[in-house]
């Protein structure tokens, strides 16, 4: 027979007000199973605590109704009281009298009997409450970043910092991502390379860091603190640790017609090279498809050049096992493809601005290039063309962003800022330049950034001309652009010798076969979900993976940075005990009714049901059965209802608990 | 004898309406209709579950066999569910069911679908009092009865 | 090969001369027209901007002819006509109650099976390599500026022809015919179409444009596969010349003209001596 105590909570005048208190307790003692039934002016004080716990002891009770407030109120303190006095916490139940009852019936004689059913029904479900303990879940201490750019950068240094481990993995030859590429940043014009480089070369000897590149994350698996991940070393052909970096080789490559892809095409780079002066690794890569002797079989030159005996062309990828506690996402992004024809036709349109067609028509990354003092042209503006200085440069925003038809429905976000930005990068080397800026709107929220704006136009003297630009045509060489301003109410036509489009931000090539492996969600253009806009802004609906940067959504570099450092706080948090504490209410599997349909697999949000294997003592596999990983379970219950079988159940809300709270309602 | 019967025989007919709701969003709205002082009928009986995703369809069955006359299942708003897409499971499975319902017999327009929102507290006030007024309207689910007995 | 063939009222009436030589050109290839019977106006452009109804009503009707005498395909030489079909057959595709109501209007049921399409794509049915083949003469010391203007190849979506904005159709069709089409920047600008009669100075302000881009890119004639841009380059040259006091002499040839001369058929029974501007 079970010892239910019954404790009913006068609030105050709160419940006792609309609720007969004492009626209602008198009538819960007589509730099946019910050993005694008490009340108190305030259940949740000391005094009230005290009865709780004292009660507990001296009738050895099984299970606890308190008939008070709302659990999301006080359901936690309930349960400390129940623990201290040796009852398992899990055997608590409430009845919300307060909320649900007095608060909102102020017919007496109603409310108070609602008050009895409610505890009818809380004391229901509390003889089949199980003692539950909390899940421990163990934790590797060590973390994987994926991306190298200013994000991943940010969050490996932070985690390195306070003590952790970091695998940093990059898929290009060096780390630095978009930032290293760029000449000054908004709002402040303060030089890119001058503020990153300093923070790759912490990252290159951090003793906490073992930094990948060239390398992708091949598989995932594992959960929550326990990650096993392997890494895919793609072949370098460069022994790293021979190699001096001393740049003998690549003088001597004759491979010399390869685009940069650093310099997006705007220079070119030999087949063994570094991406730029301040790699890191500062050391070269051999490009596979344009190395003489490892297409054709011969040349060899720079491995007769190299003293230290560093080449290899033998050198084949390698795979990497990392076991890692925590995946922070820092993937970043890439352009809108102007132009060019995409699978779909969201991700590519604009044919009439004519880019890839006029070698003066660039992105907003390829005019960084140009105005880079480490670019191909030594940071004098130069048009690709014929290698003059424009004098008339039109500045077009929102290509790809924040059109339904042909592009992204989004605002790519620091567009804006980059036009003003270049407007007067260009006027500091262009004096008697002129700068025209085609714009939808002026989209300058954030610190200083309006007034920067404004200095564009009233100090550079930036033309900006609110309206679309509807064709790009070529004559003797400069580039006709129409268009319209909508202000003046007038077409206009603007020969220019550079025009600059501000394409949209997608997430990175790939993106979205990450997300996979690390079980993460993504939106309709591959920008990675966060666990809740607002709250949970960093991290996942997968436990233990953190996103931060332009993977989860177009981002300047202030937000990218504040939101790695975020991320690597998290995972922080999530280090700073030796286990896992998770709420044991989650769902398991009865294996032996399982019939292996795995309805609850396909259903379940969290990824956290496995096919287990259930084998005979000879080791032969009998059949397949849904498991549930304790540390992925969030406790939804999703797989309960989807089970024909009847073989899922929830802890704290099983079958038992709740269809006797119905039926007690008879 | 509980408290239904009471009100029964003392007020003529008065509905027995069992809820089945999320602990993230439903039943706070239904906490800050309480916080809110805002009234209506007493009628209603709420199950916490953590989602609406748990919600197994017998347990509507389950509920018209303990003789209410009306169901309520109420959860996030799509998009907005605690726990991803469990919302978007109940209402998938709401779709399949209640054909499944309605062949059997039973009248669906006893059973009422909503959404709401832990910042919804008077949206929960207006769909309790509604369903209670239309359910006093169509008057005691007998038919169901019938059905059993049948 | 047979196929159904729509005229409209353009080709009937004062572009005849561009029927000729479709005709012409087409029989050579071996291409049977095949008129639609009973055929009635596509709407052109009165229609689209009064009132839907009508302007999917009117060639409806005719797609539902073509249905009516089991044609797969129909070929509308005069783009206007190509695309409004081509819009009649999508939106009644998308929308199957205006499909039934538009069925009643023309007392036809039109279910927008039978296909259309414009000439350029008629030439590429035959193949490119195929009229290379049985042409006789090679189009040398022609330098063509190839002009699609705006409904050749808009809207996209619709006619899914070529490349919207950088279409290489007719270059590549007439350079393998030893042709010399030159690169210039005004292929899919508006020549100013139906507004030729009610708002002459834009005509001839866009018509003066496009010549003039045309002769800088060092064309020395000009293409076109629609009536209405032959009207406006061509009758309209001399007004052009006579407002900016321009020199324009640049002869605007129909493309199935073009084919025809590469196939060896005399400038007469192309009609091309019909023109305005001629080739003295």
């Amino acid at each position: 027979m079970p010892r239910i105590g019954v404790f009913t909570c006068w609030c105050g005048e709160n419940i006792a007000r609309n609720v007969d208190v004492q009626s209602v307790s008198e009538q819960a003692a007589q509730l099946p199973g019910v050993r005694c039934s008490q009340t108190c002016k305030y259940m949740c004080s000391d005094p009230g605590q005290k009865l709780i716990r004292d009660t507990i002891a001296a009738e050895q009770l099984d299970g606890v109704v308190i008939a008070s407030c709302s659990p999301h109120m006080h359901l936690k303190t309930f349960r400390k009281a129940a623990a201290q006095a040796g009852l398992n916490p899990y055997l608590i139940e409430m009845a919300n009298i307060r909320e649900h009852c007095s608060w909102v019936h102020p017919d007496k004689a109603r409310a108070t009997a609602k008050a009895v059913d409610l505890i009818r029904m809380a004391a229901a479900k509390v003889r089949h409450n199980r003692a539950l303990e909390p899940i421990k879940v163990p934790v590797t201490r060590k973390a994987l970043v994926v991306g190298g750019g200013v994000a991943g950068i940010q969050a490996a240094l932070d985690l390195a910092d306070a003590g952790i481990p970091v695998a940093l993995v990059e898929r290009e030859p060096s780390i630095g991502g978009k930032m290293a590429g760029l000449s000054e940043t908004f709002p402040t014009l303060d030089c890119s390379q001058c503020i990153l480089t300093p923070r790759m070369v912490e990252v290159a000897q951090h003793p906490n860091i073992t930094l990948y590149t060239c390398s992708e994350v091949e598989q995932v698996e594992g959960y929550v603190g326990n990650f096993q991940v392997t890494i895919r070393k793609r072949a370098r052909y460069i022994d790293i640790d021979k190699c001096t970096g001393c740049g003998q080789c690549w003088n001597v490559c004759p491979s010399k017609k390869t685009p940069s892809e650093f310099d997006y095409g705007m220079g070119n780079r030999t087949a063994i090279y570094v991406p730029f002066p301040q790699a890191v690794p500062a050391r070269p890569v051999i490009d596979r498809d344009a190395c003489l002797r490892l297409t054709k079989g011969r040349c060899g030159l720079c491995a007769k050049k190299c003293q230290a005996g560093a080449i290899r062309f033998e050198d084949q990828d390698e795979l990497v096992r990392e076991d890692v506690g925590a995946v922070i996402v820092a993937t970043g992004y890439q352009l809108y493809e102007i132009g060019r024809r995409g699978e779909q036709d969201r991700l590519s349109g604009y044919g009439e601005y004519g880019y890839g067609q006029y070698p003066d028509v660039i992105s907003s990354l390829q005019f960084e290039r140009l105005l880079s003092a480490s670019g191909p042209t030594g940071g004098e503006l130069r048009r690709p063309s014929d290698g003059t200085i424009p004098k008339t440069v039109v500045f077009i925003s929102c290509v790809g962003s924040r059109d339904n038809a042909k592009g992204m429905s989004y605002c790519s976000k620091i567009c804006c800022m980059v036009n003003a930005k270049h407007t007067m990068l260009y006027k500091h080397k262009v004096h008697d330049g002129q700068a025209h800026v085609f714009y939808m709107d002026i989209r300058a929220g954030g610190k200083n950034y309006d007034e920067f704006v404004r200095r564009a136009i009233e100090q550079d003297g930036a033309h900006y001309h609110r309206g679309r630009v509807s064709k790009i045509t070529q004559e003797d060489g400069r580039l006709i652009v129409r268009g319209v301003d909508t202000l003046a109410g007038e077409p206009l036509t603007i020969v220019a010798d550079l025009v600059v489009l501000a394409s949209a931000m997608r997430p990175a090539a790939g993106v979205e076969e990450l997300a996979q492996k690390v079980n993460v969600g993504y939106d309709e253009f591959g920008f990675l979900c966060e666990s809740h806009p607002k709250l949970r802004p960093v991290e996942t609906n997968a436990a233990g993976v953190f996103v931060c940067g332009a993977c989860h959504g177009p981002k300047d570099i202030p937000e990218s940075v504040a939101q790695a450092s975020a991320a690597a706080g998290k995972v922080l948090l999530m280090f700073s005990r030796d286990q896992l504490h998770r709420e044991p209410e989650i769902a398991h599997i009865q294996e032996s009714h399982c019939a292996g349909c795995f309805a609850c697999r396909r259903g379940c949000p969290y990824h956290a049901i496995d096919a287990a294997e259930i084998r005979d003592r000879q080791g032969l596999l009998v059949r397949r059965v849904a498991r549930v990983n304790p540390g992925l379970c969030m406790g939804c219950g999703t797989c309960v209802a989807l089970c024909p079988s009847k073989s899922a159940d929830l802890e704290g809300f099983s079958e038992q608990q709740v269809y006797a709270m119905v039926e007690c309602l008879r | 004898m509980n408290a239904h019967a009471a009100e029964t025989s003392s007020n003529g007919f008065e509905p027995k309406i069992v809820a089945y709701v999320c602990n993230w969003c439903t039943y706070l709205g239904a906490d800050l209709a309480g916080t809110n002082r805002l009234e209506y009928p007493t009628n209603v009986r709420i199950v916490r579950l953590p989602c609406t995703g748990r919600i197994d369809f017998n347990l509507i069955v389950k509920a018209f066999e303990i003789g209410a006359d009306a169901v309520v299942v109420s959860g996030c708003h799509p998009g907005d569910c605690h726990y991803t897409s469990g919302n978007y499971h109940a209402r998938r499975r709401w779709m399949l069911f209640r054909e499944l319902l309605a062949t059997l017999g039973i009248d669906t327009d006893r059973v009422h679908f909503a959404w709401i929102s832990a910042a919804e507290g008077k949206k929960f006030q207006q769909v309790i009092s509604e369903i209670t007024a239309k359910t006093r309207e169509m008057g005691p689910y007998r038919a169901y009865r019938e059905i059993c007995e049948a | 090969m047979e196929i159904g063939y729509y005229p409209g009222c353009a080709l009937h009436g004062s572009s005849n001369d561009y029927e000729m030589s479709v005709r012409a050109c087409l029989s050579t290839l071996g291409v049977h027209l095949r008129e639609l019977d009973d055929w009635i106006c596509c709407g052109a452009t009165a229609a689209h901007s009064l009132n839907r109804k009508l302007a999917v009503a009117l060639p409806a009707r005719n797609l539902g002819l073509a249905e009516r005498d089991g044609m797969d395909e129909l070929l509308a030489p005069c783009p206007m006509c190509s695309a409004q079909l081509m819009k009649a057959r999508c939106v009644l595709a998308e929308d199957q109650a205006f499909r039934s109501e538009i069925s009643e209007i023309v007392e036809l049921k039109v279910r927008g099976t039978t296909r259309v399409c414009n000439l350029i794509q008629i030439f590429q049915r035959v193949g490119y390599e195929s009229i290379q083949k049985i042409a006789v003469q090679r189009l040398e010391g022609f330098r063509p500026a190839c002009y699609y203007g705006c409904l050749l190849t808009r809207p996209p979506g619709v006619v899914q022809f070529d490349d919207c904005e950088h279409p290489s159709s007719m270059e590549t069709l007439l350079k393998g015919l030893g042709a010399g089409p030159v690169e210039w920047n005004y292929k899919t600008e508006c020549c100013g179409a139906g507004m030729t009669m009610s708002n002459e100075s834009t005509v001839l302000e866009l018509g003066h444009r496009i010549l003039s881009n045309a002769a800088a890119h060092g064309a020395n004639c000009m293409v076109v596969a629609c009536p209405m841009c032959h009207v406006n380059l061509d009758m309209k040259q001399s007004a052009i010349n006579q407002r900016y006091s321009a020199a324009h002499d640049m002869v605007v040839y129909y493309l199935s003209d073009l084919v025809g001369l590469a196939l060896g058929i005399s400038p007469d029974a192309l009609g091309i001596p019909r023109h305005f501007v001629v080739r003295k």
